[in-house]
């Protein structure tokens, strides 16, 4: 089980809600009793399909990115948001400023990064692009449509 | 060619921003050079032996007069007066200081150019056939599609940081002039009941475990392509492994779990991204093909070849590095970036804006970059080669080599590059010297170097491939016979025992040899080596 207190020390959250403060269970013993539990955590493995049954009543997804390189975390991120889970999505670990950007396209909307994130350098960071090209998670519009209309 | 609108200029711009910003946080100290690394490497910017390489992307290898001016200017003034041209058709600078690299970004950007996802563990510059729009052979330009997937491939949120690089190449023509099955994802466009779309193969690649990528998909519509694709890389950036950088690349993915099993799981990902409306409408892919339509070309009437005899050193040069062209009157040349003993792919920033005068002259106001490290002049009008030769030979340009066995391709080797394990420009400027004076009788004989098992100088794909290893401390070669990088693709194999620089050209030397006294009529090295085999070559080599 993660250490929930710990990790959240710097977190940053993108939503209006309350901080949901169940903890967050391991992927395997979620399936294997999911009881009333909202909380799972899934690490950079996991089958993030594996939580499709239950996106309805989950409230928090923690995906772990045990090391900035492991990409595989942002299309976790994707197939949840794609199925049309609307809880808490947060990025944790080894997240660096540079990243938070791409991660909130693929849909996280919270991060709980292991060294505090720089404020100033994220606002920068979050409001540089005016344009992107893909359509992704979060809902921006696409420069092809803004072509097209 | 595609020109920028406010969009596209407006990313450019901003990610020029963003790198300065990154730039200063690392010159702050802010950033350790393990953090920064990924960053620097997004743009392009490796820390080689002596310095930072910079890489700038050429997308599907296209530019046109102004941009190659501006490259000269680069090297001119932020590197040591000359750049060197990649088989990814880039180009790279050898001596950048990192304080300047904002600031050629900067230069870069006011000409419709970066070095966005030149490097790093990304999708990285869409690379295409260089005859493109000019080839007689194809069924419509690529290099729209090329350039649909640039915009959809930049800065693709979930793509950023996938195990290991991704490389792709688009062709429209049967002949393959891009060794389109030896990336990660190979796209053939074809033509079916009337509706343009992809041939799509996955899982090619070069490096220690060299992979022709097999067929995965025999036609996906072109309002399709983009949600294929997305499902393809997903598909990889989840299974794809992270635990040994070797075998990271997607070729051992489709290896391991089977084409079948891979094949599989991206259709199952492809029906549910095809919900999601990612694919812009064929109104975009319209939009951009406009920017493509062939230049006005004159009804100008067909230069007869004689015409050519009356200077014999153009008549050698008109018939190697000259190609047909669509368009009757008109030409494709060939510029080498191979003169005899030279560095293969580098020029000077005198050459370049040769070439960019000539471009804007005769080819009107186009180039390419090849992946076998040249530069092409895709439209000239026949009546107009004799001036361009002349121009190019005033300025070292006119060596008449094209495929010929001096037209190497060959990496940075250990000289600049901190992988090598061997040289591999002092090899190429020795089989240069040496081959020269029979490479017309050698006729078609693509030989390719690499410096270490990395393969970037494609050494698995040539006729004639070398590798350099380290043995015990010393530089040895290893000879490989009978690869190709074209429609024909095959992997080479290797001779036996390897050698030190001498005893490589020695060898080649006996192969080559052995290839006159066997061939028939007409018949090239390839074409023979795949009819003899490897074993008269061995006893050639040998003894």
């Amino acid at each position: 089980m993660a250490d929930l207190a710990g990790d959240t020390d710097n977190l940053l959250r993108f939503r209006d809600d309350e901080v949901h403060d169940e903890p967050a269970m391991t992927l395997d013993s979620f399936v294997a009793d999911p009881g009333n539990a909202s909380a799972v955590r899934l690490e950079a493995g996991d089958d993030a399909r594996a939580l499709l049954p239950f996106i309805d009543r989950l409230m928090l997804v923690e995906v772990s990115f045990p090391s900035f390189r492991d990409g595989r975390g942002y299309s976790s991120a994707r197939i949840l948001r794609e199925a049309g889970y609307t809880g808490e999505l947060r990025a944790a670990g080894d997240v660096l400023v540079d990243q938070v950007s791409p991660m909130r396209r693929c849909g996280f909307d919270s991060f709980a990064p292991e060294q505090p994130i720089d404020q100033s350098v994220l606002r920068r960071s979050l409001d540089r692009y005016d344009d992107v090209y893909q359509k992704a998670a979060d809902g921006r519009v696409p420069v092809w449509q803004r072509r097209h209309g | 060619m595609y020109k920028y609108d406010e969009y596209d200029q407006s990313i450019v711009d901003a990610r020029v921003e963003e790198f300065r910003d990154q730039v200063q946080r690392r010159l702050a100290g802010q950033l350790t050079e393990d953090q920064f690394k990924p960053l620097r490497l997004m743009n392009g910017l490796y820390l080689q032996l002596h310095a930072y390489m910079l890489r700038v992307a050429v997308p599907y290898g296209t530019l046109n007069g102004r941009q190659m001016r501006l490259l000269a200017h680069i090297a001119r003034t932020y590197d040591r007066g000359y750049g060197h041209f990649t088989t990814r058709q880039n180009i790279q600078y050898n001596w950048i200081k990192l304080a300047d690299a904002p600031d050629i970004l900067a230069e870069l950007a006011k000409a419709e150019m970066h070095a966005i996802q030149t490097s790093g563990n990304c999708i990285r510059n869409i690379s295409s056939d260089q005859f493109a729009g000019a080839a007689a052979d194809e069924v419509t330009d690529p290099r729209p599609w090329a350039e649909l997937l640039r915009q959809w491939s930049t800065f693709h949120p979930e793509f950023t940081y996938l195990p290991r690089k991704f490389k792709i190449a688009v062709i429209a023509a049967d002949e393959d002039r891009a060794a389109m099955r030896l990336h990660d994802i190979g796209l053939q466009i074809t033509r079916r009941d009337g509706i343009l779309g992809a041939r799509v193969f996955v899982g090619g690649g070069m490096g220690r475990t060299p992979m022709i990528a097999p067929e995965i998909r025999d036609f996906v519509p072109a309002d399709q392509l983009l949600s294929y694709l997305e499902a393809a890389l997903r598909v990889y950036n989840r299974y794809g492994r992270r635990d040994n950088i070797y075998k990271a690349r997607i070729k051992i993915l489709v290896h391991e779990i089977g084409a079948d099993r891979y094949r599989d799981e991206v259709e199952l990902e492809f029906a549910q991204v095809l919900t999601l409306g990612i694919d812009p409408p064929a109104a975009e892919l319209a939009r951009i093909s406009a920017m493509f339509a062939p230049p006005a070309f004159d009804a100008v009437p067909s230069v007869p070849h004689e015409l050519a005899a009356h200077d014999p050193d153009f008549a050698i040069w008109r018939t190697q590095n000259v190609s047909a062209h669509k368009q009757p009157g008109y030409a494709i040349v060939t510029v080498s970036l191979k003169p005899i003993g030279g560095i293969p792919g580098d020029a000077s920033a005198d050459q370049i804006n040769v070439m960019a005068d000539l471009a804007e002259r005769y080819s009107h106001d186009e180039l390419r970059v090849t992946h076998a490290q040249n530069i092409v002049l895709p439209h000239v009008r026949e009546a107009d080669l004799y001036a361009v030769w002349q121009a190019l030979a005033d300025a070292g340009l006119a060596e008449a080599n094209l495929d010929l066995i001096s037209d190497i391709i060959a990496c940075p080797g250990l000289d600049y590059c901190s992988l090598a394990n061997a040289r591999s420009i002092p090899l190429a400027q020795k089989i240069a010297t040496r081959f020269a004076p029979r490479q017309q009788d050698l006729g078609e004989l693509k030989l390719k170097i690499s410096g270490c098992i990395n393969a970037c100088g494609h050494h698995h794909a040539g006729h004639i491939g070398i590798l350099g290893v380290d043995r015990k401390g010393t530089e040895n070669y290893q000879l490989l016979l009978g690869g190709s990088g074209a429609e024909d693709v095959s992997l080479g194999k290797i001779t036996g025992p390897g050698f030190d620089e001498d005893g490589i050209v020695d060898a080649i030397e006996r192969v080559a040899d052995r290839y006159v006294a066997e061939r028939s009529e007409g018949e090239r090295f390839l074409d023979t080596y795949r009819r003899i085999g490897m074993q008269p070559f061995k006893e050639a080599i040998y003894g």
